[in-house]
């Protein structure tokens, strides 16, 4: 890693405020970093905080949530402290994002070319001509057939494939430092899956453009991020390489994601499901949060949270445990 | 295992159309056809026999929700038969309705908000007649049970539960008339995966305890491979391949399989090889192309494909592929692989 960071995120807190002053934290203390030109992978199930935690840095927080401490720290200026029109002139030349429902995010009566053309007009001041131009080659870089003629399509005319396409052109337009990804490719058939992944692990490798990857899927991380981050009930529970990370977990957490996910290359592997399910937001126990449905959960695990500490080279989990749960070296 | 006796059917489809007239109105230019039928189905046959999972994949499009709904009954095929085991002549629409029972994708729209599920599973019980009145709260209790849920569950609402919870529900529900036959149709796919497990656990403890016939539709492979006995592959209306499921994944017979399998993401291992990695995406089953439906996008698409329409052949004891090719499929890598890593 480079002496500065790309992305710093520091103990950032999410949640809710309520009327009476009272606070309900969604997120809570997420550190981590995401070097230049990096490839950033944030897993966790439903309700983990990962895509909160994205949309924070995105400044596309819903209504009601907000940044109660922290900083997000872009090449070194805190974005969260930052005024709302300085936020902007960074979205698209400097932090893209891609969504997962491409039909929600596109404008609906807007031609998708001059969609793609939108953010290099306004942040690279090119002319109205210029920027279509970009517009067909970034969708022909994006692998869109005939991308001349579809330029003038609307977004109902387009397959998913073809939509989730554009919002990569659309993203990428401005070649920005930092892409953000949430679940891109969730509503997408596998084999067109593939495809859209392939594309933006090229695109990203042409342009130097770091990734921070949101989803649920531990084959799409695998595939797509090298680093990763693995969340529950809105804090992180463990980081390092995702290769090294799923060779040898470090969290009972992790471990347990890990077996209860049916493995291609494993067909014998039996799946073990974790029991219970996740705390609900408003209701999470004292102590560690996985602490109810762990089965090597002590009694110091119900009193206090353990801190997100290295365990290894290159490797941080929030468990105090860890130690002696997987002391052992994996067969 | 392939050599064993295969167990008699207790579902067949034969030659099943679906098309639906499509108007001239907005959708038929967005479409930009010049048909006004679509055919979500174009001939299937297929048999789900006694006791087995047998697994049904393919992406958007392919027509297997459409399957579904014919085999539960809910819609009527354009042409083809549905020939049920041990189905008396002149049966009523709801004894039809009974032996065939559906598990839907999202356990959140499936369940009626306004009832409790006790209210739910005994409107069932007294409709079907499946036990006395008296005995209504006892075969519910017996039924949460078998789903692995409380007594306490009979009182509360659907919103009162999550996802895994839900479709637990769902699965109860599905039960309450002694179905012969569960059609799921994605069942897992709208859970996290920590819970997903225990889903796929119910679902096999159904098979193994109750002897159910499962037909069980899914995109994910991988879920697909820990579940079930056999695979059948369907791209654009069509069934393109049937095998056991070892030998399917180990020995696809289709450039469409193999193109699927390609595309899982690999927890651990990488792209298994980039031979199958196909281009663009399902065609509109408006336009479906002339010959073998597959061929824009197949790599190793010959002339002749472009001209005959292959209809499903043997290619192995147990196994079908509708390929020209199929016989001169080089083997699969994926295959070796997989031998070597044993």
């Amino acid at each position: 890693m480079s002496e500065q960071p790309l992305l710093s995120v520091r103990g950032l807190t999410l949640g809710i405020r309520h009327k009476n002053d009272s606070v309900t934290t969604i997120v809570d203390g997420v550190d981590f970093e995401v070097a230049e030109g990096e490839r950033f992978g944030i897993v966790g199930e439903s309700g983990s905080g990962k895509s909160l935690t994205l949309r924070a840095i995105a400044n596309l927080l819903p209504r009601g949530v907000e940044v109660l401490s922290g900083s997000i720290d872009y090449r070194g200026r805190d974005l969260v402290r930052m005024p709302a029109d300085g936020r902007r002139r960074l979205a698209g030349p400097e932090i893209a994002m891609i969504f997962q429902e491409p039909m929600t995010a596109l404008n609906p009566v807007m031609k998708v070319g001059e969609q793609i053309a939108e953010s290099p007009r306004r942040h690279l001041g090119l002319g109205k001509e210029e920027a279509h131009r970009l517009a067909v080659e970034m969708m022909r870089r994006t692998g869109i057939p005939d991308p001349a003629r579809r330029a003038h399509a609307y977004p109902h005319e387009l397959s998913g494939g073809l939509r989730q396409r554009i919002m990569i052109a659309m993203a990428l337009s401005c070649s920005p430092k930092l892409l953000l990804c949430d679940e891109p490719t969730t509503a997408l058939d596998v084999t067109v899956q593939h495809q859209v992944l392939r594309l933006l692990e090229r695109l990203c490798e042409d342009t130097g453009t770091a990734l921070v990857f949101v989803t649920h899927d531990l084959g799409v991380v695998n595939q797509t991020c090298r680093e990763l981050a693995v969340m529950y009930a809105g804090g992180i529970v463990e980081r390092g390489k995702v290769k090294e990370v799923f060779a040898d977990p470090r969290h009972p957490y992790t471990k347990g994601l890990l077996d209860s996910a049916p493995d291609f290359d494993r067909p014998d592997h039996e799946l073990v499901a974790i029991p219970g399910f996740p705390p609900d937001v408003f209701d999470r126990p004292a102590g560690c949060a996985f602490a109810p449905r762990c089965v090597y959960a002590v009694d110091h695990c119900l009193e206090a949270s353990p801190p997100l500490e290295p365990v290894l080279p290159d490797r941080e989990a929030a468990c105090f445990e860890s130690a002696t749960i997987f002391e052992r070296t994996p067969a | 295992m392939s050599t064993a006796q295969t167990p008699p059917a207790v579902l067949r489809v034969s030659g099943i159309t679906k098309a639906y007239r499509v108007g001239r109105g907005l959708i038929r230019r967005v479409a930009g056809a010049q048909h006004n039928t679509l055919k979500a189905l174009d001939g299937v046959d297929l048999e789900l026999r006694r006791g087995e999972v047998l697994a049904l994949v393919g992406e958007s499009g392919s027509g297997k929700s459409t399957l579904a709904k014919i085999l539960v009954n809910s819609t009527t095929p354009t042409s083809g038969t549905v020939e049920e085991a041990g189905l008396k002549a002149g049966a009523t629409r709801r004894e039809r309705a009974r032996r065939v029972q559906m598990v839907f994708q999202d356990p959140y729209s499936s369940l009626n908000p306004r009832l409790t599920v006790g209210s739910m599973l005994a409107e069932l019980l007294t409709l079907h007649r499946i036990v006395p009145r008296k005995e209504i709260r006892q075969e519910s209790i017996r039924l949460l049970g078998r789903v692995g849920l409380r007594e306490d569950v009979l009182d509360a609402y659907p919103s009162q539960f999550s996802g895994g919870q839900r479709q637990r529900i769902a699965i109860a529900r599905a039960l309450a008339v002694r179905p012969d036959v569960l059609v799921a149709d994605e069942p897992v796919s709208a859970l996290d995966v920590s819970v997903q497990a225990t889903i796929l656990d119910l679902f096999r403890s159904l098979q193994a305890e109750l002897g159910l016939s499962i037909l069980f539709i899914a995109h994910n492979l991988a879920v697909v491979q820990h579940l079930s006995q056999r695979v059948a592959v369907m791209y654009l209306g069509r069934i393109v391949e049937v095998a056991e499921t070892a030998e399917l994944f180990a020995n696809p017979r289709h450039p469409y399989t193999r193109a699927l399998i390609d595309s899982i993401p690999r927890m651990s291992a990488e792209s298994v090889n980039d031979l199958f990695d196909i281009e663009g995406e399902p065609p509109s089953p408006f336009d479906v192309p002339s010959g073998c439906r597959f061929h824009p996008r197949c790599p190793v698409a010959v002339d002749r494909c472009r001209r005959e329409d292959p209809a499903l052949m043997r290619v192995g004891a147990a196994h079908q592929s509708a390929c020209l090719l199929a016989e001169d499929l080089a083997p699969y890598p994926g295959a070796q692989k997989a031998e070597e890593a044993r």
